[in-house]
């Protein structure tokens, strides 16, 4: 070991007085030639041991439609002059193909482009300088579709015990018990926001978000214009909706209609007010702008999905002194909704709105429900929170059963 | 049977949704993937609605000459250029994206610029909430002010250059409080997202029928 580092030694001090030399004789040039010529000295050595590729294996990638296989391999010899693996497939009676190619560093490849029970063989080529080196053939290998992605049944079993909690909640409604629900004063203003605009004789405006139908929160805005249609169909209030997708407009207008109708003001119903401005983000925010700078909306609306435009909309209302109600599940746009809006719907709030809007007892029962499973939620955390401050102060190497049941909550839930 | 015909349809779709995610094998295992191609094929065509909406709505705005029938003017005219110069760069460029395309023109030197003007308003308007929520009108009020001096001050080069403080109280604020909270909301959201749906699925919550 001594005898090895000195002669490393007196290898780095003959390298360092070649560089002395080299630098002496001619350092402008040497250093005018740049980057490019300095990697000449890099050059991979043709003459060391080639590289020799091994332990390639094949192997299903579990939990899916049988449409991957994974291939890994190691490399002994030579690392450090592989470029690149290329990697070629073989079936039964098919030349060998290039599939794909993996970096230098890779010792992994993912074949998505298989059929379930068809066996696949593979060889993984190295690409040196000095030419292609092949593994050996890999043994073959069928995906498997599987009927049951064992990775979830976390989720399933979290999803079912939240689906019995609701229905359980909903059977409750159904039989007449008398639920609470606490009091969310957004909602409890929407009244009072149309019936100001009644008063002054202005328009409500209701922003339905940017997203399209297929997003969850643009679904509860658009649960949430029915109600406040009917409030403003009774009013005799004229209501704008502009929309960012044209789904969402047709959905809107579908649903305002039908609160006209519902309330008996169906001749009072104007189709053009549910309207498109366009799929763009910045055009949505000026359009909306617009409206709220010339028509002077009493009552405003922002619910839905939301992004950078969200305080765009909203000072806007603000600056024309309008009633502010917003409400999106977006966390990053939420605070600037509390800064400049008059009440701001936080969080599942925009998904209860609904039902604690119509007060249905089988809607307020879903409500029930849902905080059952929160608090079994809060009831988990606490304790994988309490297991894993124990089992670290119990012991700090994890080995703790303590540790242990930390472990498997975090991976259940994670 | 008008209202029987959808919530069986909306039940079907999405228990075989849910099903998919549970289950990778054939045919279930791709049906999210091809319901999304469907739903991009139908969203394709609405787009023609959307347009129609909006055409009638400035047509009929200028028909009745209000206040500012001027802007519907506008947009009309520039949504018939748009089309034309499109139309244009697909019969002389092969497509209307090309690089070379009048229609891309349009685009780079009109239409960016005034998406980054409608951005660049976000600036102002972070100024004047600002200043409206961190007054210290209350303790709460006066916590959230000072949180907010000492999150801005320790994530710019000068507060660290005034204290170390200011960094490490930062990301503590950051990584404990904030995230906290926000995991709070988010957890909640999550779970009254699933109620939502498993109402509408079931047919409970019906508003979005007419």
């Amino acid at each position: 070991m001594v005898r090895g580092n000195q002669a490393a030694i007196a290898r780095a001090l003959l390298a360092l007085a070649i560089l002395g030399a080299l630098a002496a004789c001619g350092g402008g040039a040497f250093a005018q030639r740049g980057l490019a010529d300095v990697e000449l000295f890099a050059l991979p050595d043709t003459t060391a041991a080639p590289p020799s590729i091994c332990g390639v294996t094949v192997s299903d990638v579990p939990d899916d439609a049988g449409d991957a296989l994974v291939v890994e391999w190691d490399v002994t010899l030579g690392q450090d002059e592989i470029l690149l693996f290329e990697i070629l497939r073989y079936t039964a009676g098919e030349e060998a193909a290039t599939i794909g190619t993996a970096l230098a560093g890779d010792r992994e490849y993912v074949d998505g482009d298989v059929e379930a029970g068809v066996p696949y063989q593979y060889v993984v080529r190295a690409v040196t300088a000095a030419g292609p080196v092949d593994s050996p053939e890999s043994s073959a290998c069928a995906p498997v579709a599987q009927w049951f992605a064992s990775g979830r049944l976390p989720t399933l079993v979290v999803a079912l015990l939240f689906s019995v909690a609701v229905m359980w909640f909903l059977q409750m409604a159904r039989r007449g018990s008398e639920l609470y629900i606490r009091k969310i004063p957004g909602l409890d203003a929407v009244d009072d926001a149309v019936g100001r605009a009644t008063e002054m004789g202005r328009p409500v405006l209701y922003v339905p978000g940017i997203e399209t139908v297929s997003e969850v929160g643009t679904l509860a805005a658009l649960t949430i214009l029915g109600h406040v249609a009917k409030r403003v169909a009774e009013h005799g209030t004229p209501l704008d909706v502009p929309c960012a997708d044209p789904i969402v407009m047709t959905t809107a207008q579908e649903i305002v209609r039908q609160s006209y109708t519902e309330v008996g003001r169906l001749d009072s119903y104007d189709a053009s007010r549910v309207k498109y401005l366009t799929y763009d983000q910045f055009g949505y925010t000026a359009g909306v702008d617009g409206m709220m700078v010339r028509d002077k909306p009493t009552a405003v609306f922002l619910l839905g999905t939301f992004y950078a435009e969200s305080l765009i909309m909203a000072e806007t209302g603000h600056s024309i002194g309008a009633i502010q109600i917003a409400g999106t599940k977006e966390t990053s746009q939420l605070p600037f909704f509390v800064a400049a809006c008059d009440y701001t719907l936080i969080g599942e709030e925009i998904f209860a709105a609904s039902s604690y809007l119509s007060r249905e007892p089988i809607m307020l029962g879903s409500l029930k429900g849902q905080d059952l499973a929160k608090l079994v939620l809060v009831v988990i955390i606490l304790l994988a929170f309490a297991a894993g401050t124990i089992g670290l102060a119990v012991d700090p190497s994890g080995g703790s059963p303590f540790t242990a049941v930390y472990e498997t909550l975090r991976s259940w839930f994670s | 049977m008008k209202r029987a015909v959808p919530l069986t349809i909306t039940f079907l779709t999405a228990f075989f949704l849910v099903v998919s995610f549970f289950v990778p094998h054939e045919p279930f295992g791709r049906l999210e993937q091809r319901m999304l191609v469907w739903f991009a094929i139908v969203s394709g065509f609405t787009m023609l609605l959307g347009v129609d909406s909006l055409v009638r709505s400035h047509v009929r705005k200028i028909a009745r000459r209000p206040a500012g029938w001027g802007h519907s003017v506008a947009l009309i005219a520039g949504l018939v250029v748009t089309v034309v110069l499109g139309v244009i760069g697909f019969t002389r460029f092969g497509s209307p994206f090309h690089i070379q395309s009048p229609f891309m023109f349009v685009y780079t030197y009109s239409i960016v610029p005034l998406q980054g003007t409608m951005f660049a308003l976000l600036a102002f308007f972070i100024a004047s909430a600002s200043y409206r929520a961190f007054r210290a009108r209350n303790t709460v009020a006066t916590l959230l002010l000072v949180s907010a001096v000492i999150v801005m001050l320790g994530r710019i080069p000068i507060g660290a250059a005034i204290s170390h403080f200011f960094p490490a109280a930062q990301e503590w604020i950051m990584n404990y409080p904030q995230l906290a909270a926000k995991r709070g909301i988010q957890i909640g959201a999550a779970l009254g997202a699933v109620s939502m749906s498993l109402r509408i699925m079931l047919g409970i919550e019906r508003s979005y029928l007419s």
